[in-house]
Parts: structure tokens; C-alpha cells; sequence
């Protein structure tokens, strides 16, 4: 019995499970975003030899930890240290050269000269404040040859991640194949790039957009209407064009599900798009078309009309993403205003 | 006496390794290696074989390449069953907006991606009316499907 209870113990605690595939945990968990050979897509491609070079294993681990909080890539926290090791020895596996080792002894510099070489020669691509660059990944949304996007420097889930040296290397070397060049080649000192971890390093501190707060919101937007099924799709219609978006078709929320001419005649659906505020939102995160298309739904129960929408501030939360916050708060702002107006 | 308290910490051992909970992902997202076009058949036939119905396929790039946008393929699909879209709406009409089910499928440069929020989610909207494990079920579902697209050769 003592037998038994030992070799269960052990099967629980994991110590006699399989060593974990790195080739199947990065499938099941990265591979969607970042390619299933690294090259890139919603997530960064991870294959760059330049990338893999110029990142040790730890910057790895801990990337896929913790994640870049608002920056669309998540954390991983229930992935033990074996699974993710496994990961990261599968995504060396892509690269031939040695895996470079940085020490974590913070590096000393100047921070108020390294703010002016940042404003300088950083900002244009990093942001003002180190936010990093637009968009995500080289979807459709993107262009091919820009395989990276600017990483946002004062993401918390970066500045846990890498170390100074790390950040030195690639200031020193750049990235071949991304916009970011070598440092050393345009002319800076040692010194110089040593101010500018340090004013890179300083964005610990700074406080971190995250507007968003997780369960503030309620899901579904929803208004009684004082008027008629028919009147208040007839003002939802006006509503829609005012507030510059194009109706492009009224249907029933059974339509397609049922025969034709079987669907709940009191269940109405109007789709409607702004087509410049679509290709913007695609741009910020591809994965948006789980909010579309735009619709508002007017449904008719024992008498009483009420006009009803999605709340994209509720479903925000989903991408880590705050770029996509902006947009989905103005789609909850136009939301609102169209019910209001069509049931004023 | 012995025996039973073996049992007991064996019964311990082994509900605790299944009690460890399941990172529950709010996003599901599959990657299919097959260009836009086989993977969206794959996908309208996974979806039939699960028995559900495609009610409609919303297309997202025809409406942005007719106003001028330059965009790869990018396709909504809604999917249901009539009697559990008539249930839940009856039920829970806050659900009506999240209802049918839908996928985005979008084309990545020879590949293609799908993506659909996890319908485990709308638990929590539907609140005690709806049967948590109705969205359990269709998380199975969808899950079963993008797998299966993910797969199509």
C-alpha cells in the first residue's frame, strides 16, 4: 500500500510525467499568433535571427510569464518552469548560433542625457513615452516588410524581462531585419548608449495606461423603447445614418437558422459599419471581428419594445490590448448614442 | 484502520492534481497551415458536422475592398441551432446581442487564422436562466471545431 501511495504521490507532484514537448506546448500556445515557424503574423517573429541573438532564455521565460500587460501578448501563469523551458528550447531550436548569456547587474548612466538621445533617436518609433508602435503583428493589416513592430519599452512586462545588458546589446548591435539600427553605427559612444538604458530603465516608475478595469461595464447595452417595433427600427435607421455609420442590411436574429418566413418577426437585427472606423479598428487588433459586424437588436416581448447592443467596453478586456480600449470606448459612445436617439 | 487512512490520503493525492485549475483561455484562436479559401470550407463543413447551422457569412474584406481599403480576406461566420438560439433568448434576452454564435476567419499570407470568444463567457450574462452547461457544451464545440479546421489537410 506504502508502494502505491508513494507512486501516486509522485504522479501527482509530477515528478514521474513525461518531460514536457516544447514543439507541442508552443502549438497548443503560441503558434497561432507567432506562426508555427516563428515568422510572425499577430505576434512578433520570433524565428528573426537577429531577434533570437540578441535575447538570452531568461528574457524568453519570463516574456511568456508575465506577458506585455495591454500589449496584446498574455501571460502564461499556469505553465510550470519545465514547460516553459521546453518552449523556449523549442524556439532556440530555429536559431544555430550559441544562446547569449547577459549578466543582471543594473548599468550606470545618465538618465537626464539618455532622455535627450531617446527623444532623439527613439521616439519616432518607440513613443514619447516608450509606449511602442501602433498595430499588432504584420496581419493583413500591415505591411510585410515591416516584420516588428517597436516594442513598447515602458511596458512593465518588458522592463521585467529584460535586463540592461540585454537592452545594451541590442542598442549596440540593432536588429537586423526591423528598423532598429545599430547605435554604435550611428555614431553614439558606449557611454551614450549606457544614458540611454538608463532613461529606458527609469520607465519602471512611470505609471502605465491601463484604463481599462475588468468588470466595470455591463455587457449588453439595453434601452426600453417608448414607441412601435416598426417605429423604432425606423428611428434606429435614422439614428444609424446620423451618427455617420452606413446601414447596410435589417434582418431577423433567426434568419438563416429557420426556413424563410419562420423567423420571430419580433426579434430585429440592424447591421451597420463606418468602413474608415472598421479598417482603423482591424489595423489596431484583427482579432476585433469579434465584435462585428455593428448591430443593434430591437426585440418585442409581451408588448414591450427594447433595443439592445453588445457593450464593446465589457468585451475590451479580452485582447490586452489598450489601443483597442480608445476604439471600443468610442464604439460604446456611438452605441449609446444611437439607442438614445432612437428611443428618446 | 491503516488501510483506510491510505485511502483517504490517496483519494487527497489525486483530487488535488485534478483540482488544479485549467487556465481558462477568454479568446479561442486556432491557425489553420491551408489558405484562406480550403480552410473556410473546412470550417463550414466542421460546423455542419457538429450539427449546427451556418445562418449566414458576414464578409468583412468585400465591404472595405468596395469602399477603397486595401485588405486581405477577412469572413464572419454565425452558426447556431434554431431551438438553443429560441431557448436562451427566451430565457436570458440580455443574450440576444451575443447571439449566434460566431468565428472570424481572416487570411495571414498563405495561412489562415480563426478566432471566437469563449461562449463559457456568456455564463456570466446569462446568469441562473440558462444552464451553465450549455456554454460549456458550445465551448466544446467551438474548440472541436477550429481543432478540426486546424487539422484539414
Amino acid at each position: 500500500m506504502r508502494l502505491i501511495l508513494i507512486a501516486v504521490f509522485m504522479f501527482a507532484t509530477g515528478v514521474v510525467q513525461a518531460a514536457p514537448d516544447g514543439g507541442q506546448l508552443y502549438a497548443t500556445h503560441c503558434a497561432v499568433c507567432h506562426g508555427d515557424k516563428g515568422t510572425g503574423g499577430v505576434g512578433i517573429p520570433l524565428a528573426l535571427p537577429s531577434f533570437l541573438e540578441s535575447v538570452d532564455d531568461d528574457f524568453l521565460r519570463k516574456t511568456i510569464r508575465h506577458g506585455r500587460p495591454g500589449r496584446v501578448m498574455p501571460a502564461f501563469p499556469a505553465l510550470s518552469d519545465a514547460q516553459l523551458n521546453a518552449i523556449v528550447g523549442f524556439i532556440r531550436g530555429w536559431s544555430g548560433k550559441p544562446v547569449p548569456v547577459f549578466s543582471y547587474k543594473p548599468l550606470k548612466g545618465n538618465s537626464r542625457h539618455g532622455r535627450e538621445l531617446y527623444v532623439s533617436y527613439c521616439a519616432r518609433c518607440h513613443g514619447a513615452e516608450g509606449e511602442g508602435g501602433k498595430g499588432t503583428g504584420v496581419t493583413f493589416s500591415r505591411r510585410r516588410d515591416l516584420p516588428i513592430i517597436a516594442p513598447a519599452l515602458n511596458n512593465p512586462g518588458f522592463l521585467a524581462a529584460a535586463s540592461d545588458e540585454m537592452i545594451r546589446h541590442t542598442l549596440e548591435y540593432g536588429r537586423e531585419g526591423t528598423p532598429m539600427r545599430s547605435f554604435l553605427v550611428q555614431g553614439l559612444s558606449e557611454e551614450d548608449i549606457n544614458d540611454l538604458v538608463s532613461y529606458v530603465r527609469s520607465f519602471s516608475g512611470a505609471p502605465v495606461a491601463t484604463d481599462h478595469v475588468v468588470g466595470t461595464d455591463s455587457p449588453v447595452l439595453v434601452a426600453d423603447s417608448p414607441y412601435t417595433l416598426d417605429e423604432t427600427i425606423e428611428n434606429l435607421r435614422q439614428s444609424i445614418i446620423s451618427q455617420n455609420f452606413q446601414l447596410i442590411r435589417t434582418e431577423y436574429l433567426e434568419h438563416g437558422l429557420v426556413e424563410e418566413g419562420k423567423e420571430d418577426k419580433k426579434q430585429v437585427v440592424l447591421h451597420f459599419c463606418n468602413f474608415k472606423f472598421l479598417y482603423e479598428a482591424l489595423a489596431i487588433d484583427p482579432r476585433v471581428g469579434m465584435f462585428l459586424p455593428c448591430q443593434v437588436t430591437v426585440v418585442q416581448v409581451d408588448g414591450k419594445v427594447q433595443v439592445m447592443t453588445i457593450n464593446p467596453m465589457y468585451l475590451s478586456h479580452l485582447f490586452n490590448n489598450n489601443e483597442l480600449d480608445d476604439a471600443c470606448k468610442k464604439m460604446t459612445a456611438v452605441y449609446r448614442a444611437i439607442i438614445e436617439d432612437a428611443t428618446l | 484502520m491503516k488501510s483506510f487512512r491510505c485511502y483517504t490520503v490517496l483519494i487527497a493525492l489525486l483530487a488535488w492534481q485534478f483540482a488544479v485549475p485549467v487556465n481558462a483561455e477568454e479568446i479561442l484562436m486556432a491557425r489553420s497551415l491551408q489558405p484562406f479559401p480550403e480552410a473556410m470550407l473546412a470550417l463550414q463543413e466542421s460546423i455542419r458536422d457538429h450539427g449546427y447551422t451556418v445562418s449566414r457569412v458576414q464578409r468583412v474584406d468585400i465591404g472595405l475592398t468596395g469602399m477603397g481599403y486595401k485588405t486581405d480576406k477577412y469572413r464572419i461566420v454565425f452558426l447556431g441551432k434554431i431551438d438553443e438560439v429560441r431557448e436562451i433568448a427566451s430565457k436570458a434576452p440580455r443574450m440576444i446581442p451575443y447571439l449566434p454564435l460566431k468565428i472570424s476567419i481572416f487570411a495571414e499570407d498563405g495561412q489562415t487564422i480563426l478566432i471566437a470568444s469563449n461562449p463559457r463567457l456568456y455564463a456570466a450574462i446569462a446568469g441562473d436562466a440558462v444552464d451553465p452547461a450549455v456554454f460549456e457544451r458550445w465551448e466544446s464545440d467551438l474548440r472541436s471545431i477550429l481543432h478540426d479546421v486546424s487539422l484539414s489537410e
